[in-house]
């Protein structure tokens, strides 16, 4: 089982998540469309850590933010400083 | 290079039990090389094999970081079909089929293509629509396509259960008779000894660590074996496609997800076709040896990670018994998984990068093994010509900054 660190409801099994994919930068107001589009299609998509949106659809309906390695699936929450 | 295969070769060897020749050689790396492919899989060692035949490019080298066919190659579910939503997708793919179906003989290999005919189920109204969509466009592409209603499907597949009162009524599907599967480690072996006898290396156990670009401009690879000079680098991986991107400098539009698969132990042959259902993400065909492959759709988050999940295998379990109920007795043997290089439009990105010399052939999420042939045939003579072959500039990269996503979704998703 993969435990996804839900800041409202404690560890729960990664089920019970969607994951929304990794974050990235949103393009400023006023930029034209490439930046838009490189932020719509491009991915770093790391092996390894990977700051990513979650969904937690079965429990607190709330979307969260944590760190996951894709080479092994561990799931950490973000570090203090970047919760602020 | 070993006589060619025949029926008296392996009658002569079978009496004399001489060892058979290696299929291809082990070489060391040459300090220089005209093209460096990169992943000994289908699609990099058929684009080997097509450089040499078709274009007389003999100075190729296939780097693969473990064994040949060892990735997506050798872990899919080996299904092979045309019946796709766009008509690109149907050009692309129907060329596939034709190749695949002369393979054995261009090859002398035995690839063990068995065209059984392809269902594509369809469990609701929306479903059917599309299935018609679908069957038009095949038939205006010259695809033999058509929509069958359940009737028909239990007569081509009577273990399925197409009774009204189930979760998921089958109400009619797709047939595709030239569908079918093959044996996919025979198509790597095939294209490698092909490739070897024309003049290729493939070099197994060959990490790429670095790409090095200067000026806009391909020079060389840098490999776990030392450095190599080269003016042409083609990315052909599936899974670490964007980590073989980043090494050129090129962002790529892909995302990695594991797909998993299962198979069965053993059974009589009952099952006459490839049946697969999108809604309940579960495709099915029986193997030559009488085992059932299964396979599912991606895994619901991105990974690298292979390793497999006991809710694939409730999940997969339940999905078979709902299309399958007599199989409930029938034990998983193993379940595996592989990667899949997911992009946002369910399409291949195929061509050339804003890195001069750097070609990629990936993206190939869940549909790569079906489009080992033409994709190696098409990549062979983009490289050799340096002009895009129409059956694939519409999957160019470009295409993700300049908004022109090819839509190939309703097929492509779960649909092998």
């Amino acid at each position: 089982m993969i435990l996804v660190p839900c800041p409202h409801c404690g560890a729960r099994n990664a089920s019970e998540f969607r994951c929304v994919g990794e974050q990235r930068a949103r393009p400023g107001d006023g930029t034209g469309p490439e930046p838009w589009r490189s932020y719509l299609y491009l991915r770093s998509n790391p092996a390894g850590w990977v700051t990513e949106g979650w969904y937690h659809r079965a429990g607190c309906r709330r979307y969260l933010t944590v760190e996951r390695d894709t080479l092994t699936n561990e799931v950490r929450p973000l570090p203090a400083e970047d919760l602020a | 290079m070993g006589a060619r295969y025949s029926a008296f070769g392996l009658l002569r060897r079978g009496l004399t039990r001489d060892d058979w020749p290696r299929a291809w050689r082990v070489h060391d790396l040459a300090p220089a090389y005209d093209v460096v492919i990169v992943g000994g899989g289908v699609h990099g060692l058929a684009t080997a094999y097509y450089l040499a035949r078709n274009h007389g490019v003999r100075n190729v080298a296939v780097l693969d970081k473990g064994y040949i066919g060892g990735g997506g190659s050798g872990r899919n579910t080996a299904i092979i079909r045309s019946n796709y939503l766009t008509p690109e997708g149907v050009r692309f793919y129907d060329r596939s089929v034709a190749l695949y179906r002369g393979l054995a003989a261009e090859l002398n290999f035995n690839v063990m293509f068995s065209q059984r005919g392809h269902l594509t189920l369809a469990h609701n109204d929306s479903s059917l629509r599309t299935m018609r969509w679908r069957a038009e466009v095949n038939a205006l592409e010259g695809v033999d396509s058509q929509v069958v209603d359940s009737d028909e499907v239990k007569a081509l597949e009577p273990y399925l259960d197409v009774s009204s009162d189930v979760r998921y009524p089958i109400l009619g599907a797709l047939y595709h008779p030239p569908g079918g599967v093959v044996r996919h480690d025979a198509v790597v072996w095939g294209y490698a000894r092909g490739a070897d006898a024309r003049g290729a290396q493939i070099h197994q156990n060959t990490e790429v660590l670095g790409i090095d670009v200067a000026a806009g401009r391909v020079r060389g690879v840098i490999t776990s074996r030392g450095p190599i000079a080269t003016g042409v680098v083609v990315n052909c991986t599936a899974g670490w496609s964007t980590l073989i991107s980043d090494m050129a400098g090129v962002a790529m539009p892909v995302t990695t997800y594991p797909l998993q698969a299962a198979v069965t132990e053993p059974v009589r042959p009952f099952l006459n076709t490839v049946v697969v259902s999108g809604t309940l993400h579960v495709y099915v065909s029986q193997t030559a040896r009488g085992e059932l492959v299964f396979g599912a759709s991606v895994d619901p988050f991105a990974s690298y990670s292979m390793r497999g999940s006991l809710e694939f295998s409730e999940g997969l379990a339940g999905h078979v018994l709902e299309l399958m109920p007599s199989l409930a007795k029938l034990r998983l043997l193993r379940q595996w998984s592989g990667l899949c290089d997911m992009t946002p439009d369910y399409s291949p990105v195929m061509g050339v990068t804003p890195v001069e010399g750097f070609y990629v052939d990936v993206g190939w999420g869940t549909y790569g093994f079906k489009a080992g042939p033409v994709a190696g045939e098409t990549m062979a003579e983009l490289i050799a010509t340096s002009k895009t072959p129409e059956l694939i500039a519409t999957f160019d990269l470009a295409r993700f900054t300049e908004g022109r996503l090819v839509g190939e979704k309703g097929a492509a998703a779960v649909g092998h």
